[in-house]
């Protein structure tokens, strides 16, 4: 009982990446109809958005102290970062403890700026250009934002490690204990996808959006200029990828790399689910996340070898050959 | 010639040419000449250029004639250089039975692969094709370590069976890859003054493979069953009102183009008998689009100049590092000339893969045709110069 229950809460943190990914992806998708493979770099940079705070807040300056020496001989130097002398040695360092959670407030306008430019810049032109090409050029965009990423940051990960208090392990029953870290992870999703779902249903610029994804042409002949709207939601679309890259650092250390590894695993989640499908996304990603954990229990891979590298796989290839439109796809949409 | 009408002669003449002149063509500077990091010419190099010339092409024939998107050519490349190394283990040195081997089962494992993935179109199909691929590449990694020795990549080694040849030479080491006796390692080094050009048993191997899936593929554009490709491209929907079923057509061009993947990789494996599993991942398939987009998709040169730039870019442009930089604009004043460099050193070295980025979206923006559309342009610009002669204004494309 304890290991499934393990395995489920394995599945939840792993899903909650997947699904924040694919919302993004299908969020693009179903406003724009843009096949965004540079998604994944967007998740990267938001990763890398907190490397770089850490980096801000730990600019320092040096001063002498007289009293000590350096093994050298020659008087010591002591960094001190600018933050821990203008609020105080206590606040400052907290600060700079908290970083990976302060940056999702630094993030959030970054990424929304990429996506502005990303899609007045660049995609805004490939409306009326096959899907084939789309893929190709964001993919081609997905290499250099990879490779600028690469350049300033090296190619080596970046340890971003979460607050003390966040870090270590939970005990949940009197024989679970699970860390910290990973169960933030989840709530935190769990409440961007609240948050973005509420943002669609309560307010009229998500009716508006919901309306536009349901004909697109009706409402701009209704005097709503959507294509503005759209933009923003490309912006929105991005702002989530970044966040869940930000709260992805300490779980895993970011890298230039790590958005083309989620890429096509997140790829496989939105057609599982349903291409422009939000729900579907969502609902697939916490799926495939269980799913794959509950793989990679040691029983069930002794009984088929190597099922949990491809479970993923397998379950895709199953979905999109019996159900065309992926679980919850809407009829008409990309079939 | 070959039952090809005048302009495709040409063209696969020129191709020819290229080909067999390439120690030379690769190699105009002069060893000791600042320069001499810019040849290409040294037989590994070349035998790149070619191999994955064929892998490009045979591409080609599925995106370039039907338009489907594979993203998961690459595990045809692996299958196929990992059945070339079985059979070096297995049965003989000789790359012959290897070669046939690795097309076959390539070809198998394709025609599996494509009567699954065919049932969809589109980003399904690329996405399904992807699924495969990484489900390969992820066995290969982990379960079917007996059969590719996982991380480490399948080896020759000195007690491999071997039925028709001797497990290990008379010296004690492991026999080299031969083409009924003649060695692929084996090489003639022509030194002309400063001069110096290599040519290697290997590489004439491969071009002259590459020559004749040129050949065939010239052959399988221009058929009645390459026009069916281009009508399943152009308008599917209305190729099922005429009553035609392009399912084996697309099964067929699948299976064709995982053929060339397989021929690729078996040749590979020929060159150096070793094969990984990395060979199968998805930015390998990645990598093939784009060699094929770069150069010009649904042509039929324009893969194998994509194959070659892209291959150019990897193993030449890569070289260039600050020193090299320096020394071009060491004319220059010392300010400027630093300037300069800092420009341009993301760009070259190490960086050279966001060159590639960078050149991969201007061509997918501006020049959907790739490289073959932009020559043909300039092509267009100077004949308009000359003004003259109406004709040559028309350019048709140089497929």
């Amino acid at each position: 009982m304890d290991a499934i229950l393990l395995q489920i809460l394995n599945g939840l943190d792993k899903g909650s990446a997947y699904a924040l990914i694919a919302l993004g992806l299908t969020l693009i998708f179903g406003t724009l109809g843009v096949v965004n493979f540079a998604h994944g770099a967007l998740f990267m940079i938001g990763a890398f958005c907190s490397v770089t705070l850490q980096r801000i807040l730990n600019i320092s300056y040096e001063t002498i102290d007289p009293t000590k020496t350096d093994f050298l001989g020659n008087p010591a130097k002591i960094k001190t970062p600018y933050v821990e002398s203008w609020f105080g040695p206590e606040m400052g360092s907290s600060i700079i403890e908290w970083s990976v959670p302060l940056a999702i407030l630094f993030a959030i306008p970054i990424m929304i700026g990429i996506g502005f430019i990303m899609e007045r810049g660049l995609i805004k032109h490939f409306y009326k250009r096959p899907h084939a090409d789309q893929i190709l050029v964001t993919f081609g965009l997905a290499i250099v934002l990879q490779e600028v990423i690469k350049y300033y940051f090296g190619a080596n990960p970046i340890q971003t490690p979460a607050p003390d208090a966040l870090e270590g392990v939970a005990q949940l029953t009197s024989t679970i204990v699970y860390p910290i870290w990973r169960i933030v992870y989840f709530c935190f999703a769990l409440v961007i996808i609240g948050a973005v779902f509420a943002f669609l249903q309560f307010t009229t610029f998500g009716m508006v959006v919901r309306a536009g994804m349901a004909d697109r042409e009706t409402v701009g002949l209704l005097g709503i200029d959507i294509d503005k709207r759209f933009t923003f939601m490309f912006g929105l679309a991005a702002a989530v990828a970044g966040l869940a890259g930000v709260m992805y650092g300490p779980i895993n250390a970011p890298n230039y790399h790590m958005g083309m590894d989620f890429l096509v695993l997140s790829f496989v989640v939105v057609v599982v689910g349903g291409m422009g499908s939000l729900p579907g996304a969502v609902a697939a990603g916490f799926l495939l996340g269980i799913l794959e954990s509950f793989a990679s229990m040691k029983e069930v891979i002794t009984i088929v070898p190597g099922i949990n590298q491809i479970i993923i796989y397998l379950v895709a290839i199953v979905i999109l050959l019996t159900r065309p439109r992926g679980l919850m796809g809407r009829k008409g949409v990309m079939e | 010639m070959f039952g090809l009408d005048k302009k495709d002669s040409t063209l696969l003449l020129i191709v020819a040419l290229l080909t067999m002149l390439a120690p030379f063509i690769f190699n105009p500077f002069p060893t000791d000449s600042g320069l001499a990091q810019f040849n290409a010419g040294y037989p590994d190099l070349m035998q790149r250029f070619v191999i994955f010339g064929i892998f490009a092409i045979g591409f080609n024939i599925l995106f370039g004639l039907t338009g489907y998107l594979s993203f998961g050519h690459a595990a045809f490349l692996g299958v196929g250089s990992y059945s070339a190394v079985w059979m070096f283990k297995l049965l003989s040195m000789n790359i012959v039975p290897a070669i046939l081997l690795s097309v076959v089962i390539a070809g198998l494992f394709a025609l599996v692969i494509g009567f699954v993935s065919l049932r969809r179109t589109g980003i399904y199909f690329s996405i399904l094709t992807l699924a495969f691929a990484q489900m390969s590449f992820a066995l290969a990694y982990s379960v079917l370590t007996p059969l590719t020795n996982g991380e480490t990549g399948l080896q020759l080694t000195l007690d491999d069976p071997r039925i028709l040849g001797s497990s290990a030479t008379a010296d004690g080491s492991i026999p080299v890859t031969n083409l009924f006796g003649l060695e692929m390692r084996s090489a003639y080094d022509l030194v002309i003054g400063p001069w110096s050009f290599t040519f290697s048993a290997g590489y004439y191997v491969c071009a002259i493979v590459m020559l004749l899936s040129f050949y065939l593929a010239i052959r399988i554009f221009r058929s009645p069953f390459g026009m069916m490709l281009r009508a399943i491209k152009s308008n599917q929907q209305r190729l099922n009102y005429t009553g035609l079923n392009p399912k084996p057509y697309t099964l067929a061009a699948f299976v064709i183009s995982g053929m060339y993947a397989g021929l690729a990789g078996g040749l590979m494996a020929a060159m150096d008998p070793l094969a990984g599993a990395e060979r199968m991942q998805w930015t390998a398939s990645g990598e093939v689009v784009l060699m094929t987009i770069l150069g010009g998709a649904g042509t039929l040169i324009g893969p194998v100049l994509g194959a070659g730039a892209i291959k150019y870019m990897e193993n030449i442009f890569s070289k260039i590092n600050d020193n090299v930089l320096h020394g071009w604009f060491a004319f220059l004043p010392d300010g400027i000339e630093d300037a300069i460099v800092f420009i341009i050193h993301p760009f070259v070295g190490k960086g050279w893969h966001l060159t590639l980025g960078i050149i991969f979206m201007l061509v997918v923006t501006f020049l959907p045709g790739g490289l073959v559309e932009g020559g043909q342009r300039i092509a267009r610009l100077f004949n308009r110069k000359k003004a003259d002669d109406p004709k040559s204004a028309s350019t048709e494309p140089a497929e």
